[in-house]
């Protein structure tokens, strides 16, 4: 008998084999570092004049770069000298000015007939390229209380103009506890309740003393507010985000209340944090006359005492705010410009009419985490972070005149204050605090180390296994060889086509599947000589070795790809990538491992006689 | 052409259950007793690497931090005498990595912040949870797969033999005092992965020499498949184990560990897939007849 491959499978190699050559390729074309200019508004048109200005700026700083290109929105301007990307930014920065946005950018090179064709090279993961991982969960529970709140004022009112009588109403937790004289009030509450306030429910509880009412809010309604809140969140961050200038940041949602930030890149770790991590809101609220309000001490106490009253309620919040701008008075003194939208200009013009002369305070509320040692019930030590809430007065100033969409806030401690608490309110408030439960930041030093020894021990690795399999198997050991590299060279074809991220824990499912990828032929090679000694020709103990295996290799990959997927779901980042690479490594190593070194084997000793096999 | 020799591995199976046993109970012991060392990503935490140009002093680094108010700070070379690894289990500040930098500065050296990570503890909760949930999700989903491909005894035999390699790789990092981290967990996975991949190997072999050899004890039949497989899974460890070596020496401290949890595995899984899968068979008297209903249902196998 002969061994020989029919046409079609042959063709079928040649064509899986290209497909490995072109989507691996553009990997192997190094990124240019750059610079890449946008605009913080999306009205901004960023067009050759504006490259013509960062390129002399460069050159004035004699930093030598090459092919800048403006497409209307953005521009990119390479640069020549690695070490000198961090300065050419700052260069632009200082020439531009803070109306645009300066990002460090590794701009790909790939060809352009590779690009037509739809490759690309693979994503560095944070952990290779360095730059800030941030893990936010959102306090779902105060989006409640917040919503609550503004419910409970809202009852009291419609019960006093319907002349209900009630002896108390407070928020507890999250439930709206009212307590009252008689049931024919009770009555008559629980009517109005129920036709004005659809979102809430009235609790009724067994043994309950009919002379009070529990309202909370109804699954449908508190878990839309969530989903919202989330959703404002999420906006608000990706806002923020933009200000810092990352070429390519990613926000997204995880799970049912976090949210996840990747700020690759990110050289200032520091400045990164501040802006990501501070959880702000602000309220605008009257002082208070009299009994009743609140007492607040002051973010500086200079001058105006350590705190003062004001009251309960919030003219308006961050939500209102459209736009504010750091800039200066006549005085050269740092100030904030606000504006407002229609609905929070007429609520802060209601507001300040009747009130010109009292003082309107601002509050600067910040959400922070610490942790707390505590016993739970099994009496074990418990760390668990605690959330609190700092609130401050910023500033407290005499309402001039009645206020309208646009004004000003003073009185800040600096320019550095000025400038942050501007972008704090522009980037848009958030719906509900959040706190960092996790946070990792790689230094770019480290990213490139991982890269190189990543690199080296996939090179060793490979190398080593090679000199193996040609020791071991001489002839057949080559066939796998070629296979094995075919196979690392489909597999980074794969990863770049599916977007696939690569990380170190990546790099190194990369590096054991060059190890397990040849047990195929391993399995096949041993069975090849088994059938060689108990006395099979040439030709049959080919057939019978690779049709023998193939049941042991096909149930061995099976369950190790099982493992792969169960790794894959319960994982989080890294150990995913991790996953991933094993899966897509075990799947094309099933083919190069089977189907290649068959076609290799068959082409050179298939269609001939002979006696000796070199195994 | 010489015949294959025979390896009479069951004939000391006795032994390999003596050291099987004692090996399970010591890892269960110090299991039990001392733990695992979690990494930061189980602990939660907070974990700042940073690199000297000169090698740094350990120990005057620590009092350093000491007497600049930190708590108990644990400091340690990473990989070489000018990395140094800090860990804090205080709270999570966002000044935290700056404070430290600032610290360590002002000994005038200048020094490279190289990594910061902070895992709040119900994060590091969740991953313990998940990580043991994934771990029994794999094993049981293990046991069907082979159960339906195999049979009920083969599937009991290979899951033990998992649990066991499973349980020394953990024993060995407890009794080591070495940190489990994420990695180490994808690592004890891809062991249970491989080990596997051994386990079904001789496993496909033993059922095809019990359809094949009409005339021989299970004992007889599992030494001959035992010994036909030795050299595949001989050579399929070594290649596995010259990567690894790669990786351990080249790979960088981020993947040490990761690499010796695979070493591990490999070694144990290796020997388990030899020893514990088919002493197990043995035990459960694994016989022709219980592949009998199988030959019939899975003609298939037998096709390329």
């Amino acid at each position: 008998m002969l061994n020989k491959f029919p046409l079609w499978k042959n063709l079928l190699i040649l064509c899986v084999v290209s497909f490995g050559f072109i989507y691996s390729a553009p990997n192997f074309y190094p990124a240019d570092a750059a610079v890449q200019i946008s605009g913080q508004s999306g009205s901004m048109v960023i067009d050759e004049s504006v490259l013509a200005k960062v390129e002399s700026a460069l050159n004035e700083a004699n930093i030598e770069h090459f092919s800048g290109e403006a497409d209307g929105e953005s521009a990119l301007v390479r640069i020549t000298d690695k070490k000198l990307q961090l300065r050419a930014k700052d260069v632009i920065q200082a020439e531009m000015g803070g109306d645009y946005i300066v990002a460090l950018n590794l701009a790909p090179t790939t060809p352009e007939w590779l690009s037509s064709l739809g490759g690309t090279p693979m994503k560095l993961g944070l952990d290779l390229s360095g730059g800030v991982h941030f893990l936010l969960e959102v306090d779902l529970d105060s989006a409640v209380i917040v919503r609550l709140e503004g419910d409970l004022q809202d009852i009291k009112a419609s019960l006093r103009e319907e002349r209900v009588r009630y002896r108390s109403f407070d928020l507890k937790g999250t439930q709206i506890v009212g307590q009252f004289r008689d049931i024919e009030q009770v009555t008559k509450a629980k009517s109005i309740i129920r036709t004005n306030y659809r979102d809430l429910q009235i609790q009724s509880i067994p043994g309950q003393n009919p002379l009070s009412m529990v309202l909370n809010l109804s699954d449908v309604a508190s878990s839309l507010l969530e989903d919202n809140a989330l959703k404002q969140n999420l906006t608000s961050l990706r806002n923020r985000v933009n200000e810092l200038g990352v070429s390519e940041p990613l926000v997204s949602r995880q799970g049912k209340n976090r949210i996840v930030v990747e700020l690759p890149g990110i050289q200032d770790t520091a400045e990164a944090k501040r802006i990501i991590g501070k959880t702000a809101n602000l309220e605008f609220r009257l002082e208070s006359q009299g009994k009743g309000g609140e007492r607040f001490a002051f973010r500086n106490p200079r001058g105006q005492g350590p705190d003062a009253m004001l009251e309960k309620k919030a003219v308006i919040t961050g939500e209102n705010v459209t736009d504010a701008r750091a800039s200066f008075d006549e005085n050269g003194r740092p100030q904030v410009n606000i504006t407002l939208d229609s609905k929070g200009g007429w609520q802060m013009g209601h507001a300040t009419r009747d009130n010109i002369g009292r003082r309107l305070g601002v509050l600067f509320i910040e959400y922070k985490t610490k942790l707390e040692k505590s016993v739970d019930e099994y009496g074990e030590m418990v760390i668990a972070p605690v959330a609190f809430v700092e609130k401050h007065i910023i500033s407290l100033a005499t309402v001039q005149a009645q206020l309208g969409k646009q004004f000003r806030i003073t009185g800040l401690d600096g320019q550095r204050e000025s400038s942050e608490l501007a972008l704090l309110l522009r980037a848009g408030a958030l719906a509900a605090p959040m706190y960092i439960v996790e946070e990792r930041t790689i230094g770019p030093s480290l990213g490139a180390d991982n890269i190189e020894m990543g690199i080296k021990s996939v090179t060793f690795g490979m190398a080593f296994v090679l000199l193996f399999m040609v020791v071991i198997y001489r002839a057949f050991g080559l066939a796998a060889n070629v296979a094995l590299v075919m196979n690392l060279l489909l597999l980074v074809a794969f990863m770049s086509l599916l977007g696939a991220t690569l990380t170190l824990p990546g790099i190194a499912g990369i590096v054991l599947t060059v190890g397990m990828a040849v047990d195929a032929n391993v399995l096949i090679f041993s069975r090849i000589r088994e059938e060689r000694k108990s006395g099979a020709t040439v030709q049959s103990a080919i057939s019978a070795g690779y049709d023998r295996a193939f049941v042991s290799i096909l149930d061995a990959n099976i369950t190790t790809l099982i493992v792969a997927l169960i790794l894959f779901i319960i994982g989080s980042g890294p150990v995913q990538g991790f996953a991933v690479t094993l899966s897509i490594g075990i799947l094309t190593s099933m083919f190069t491992s089977i189907v290649m070194t068959r076609g290799l084997v068959n082409a050179v000793v298939g269609g001939r006689k002979i006696e000796k096999l070199w195994i | 052409m010489t015949q294959l020799k025979i390896y009479d591995f069951m004939g000391i199976r006795k032994y390999a259950v003596v050291l099987s046993v004692l090996l399970l109970g010591l890892s269960v012991w110090s299991l039990s007793s001392q733990g695992l060392v979690l990494g930061l990503d189980f602990s939660g935490g907070t974990q700042i690497e940073v690199g000297y140009e000169q090698p740094a002093d350990v120990s005057e680094l620590r009092e350093k931090l000491e007497d600049a108010g930190f708590e108990n700070p644990v400091v340690v070379h990473f990989g070489s005498d000018t990395d140094v690894l800090i860990r804090l289990q205080g709270e999570p500040d966002e000044k935290i990595a700056e404070q430290i930098v600032q610290v360590l500065q002002s000994e005038g050296q200048s020094i490279d912040l190289r990594r910061v990570d902070f895992v709040g503890p119900q994060i590091g909760e969740e991953l313990r949870e998940d990580g043991g949930l994934g771990m029994l999700t794999a094993l049981v989903v293990v046991m069907f797969y082979v159960a339906i491909r195999f049979q009920l005894k083969f599937s009991i035999g290979a899951v033990l033999a998992l649990t066991h390699d499973v349980i020394i790789t953990l024993g060995i990092f407890s009794l080591a005092r070495l940190e489990f981290d994420l990695t180490v967990l994808a690592a004890v996975l891809a062991v249970v992965g491989y080990s596997l991949n051994d386990t079904i190997v001789v496993s496909d072999r033993i059922r095809e020499n019990f359809r094949k050899i009409r005339k021989a004890s299970p004992v007889e039949v599992i030494n001959e498949s035992l010994s036909q497989t030795l050299w595949r899974t001989i050579n399929t460890s070594v290649t596995t184990m010259l990567v690894l070596l790669a990786l351990f020496f080249i790979g960088g401290e981020l993947i040490h560990n990761f690499a010796i949890a695979l070493m591990i595995g490999v070694g144990i899984g290796t020997y388990s897939s030899i020893y514990v899968a088919a002493t197990v068979m043995l035990a459960l008297n694994v016989d022709r007849e219980d592949l009998i209903e199988a030959v019939e249902g899975e003609l298939v196998d037998d096709l390329p």
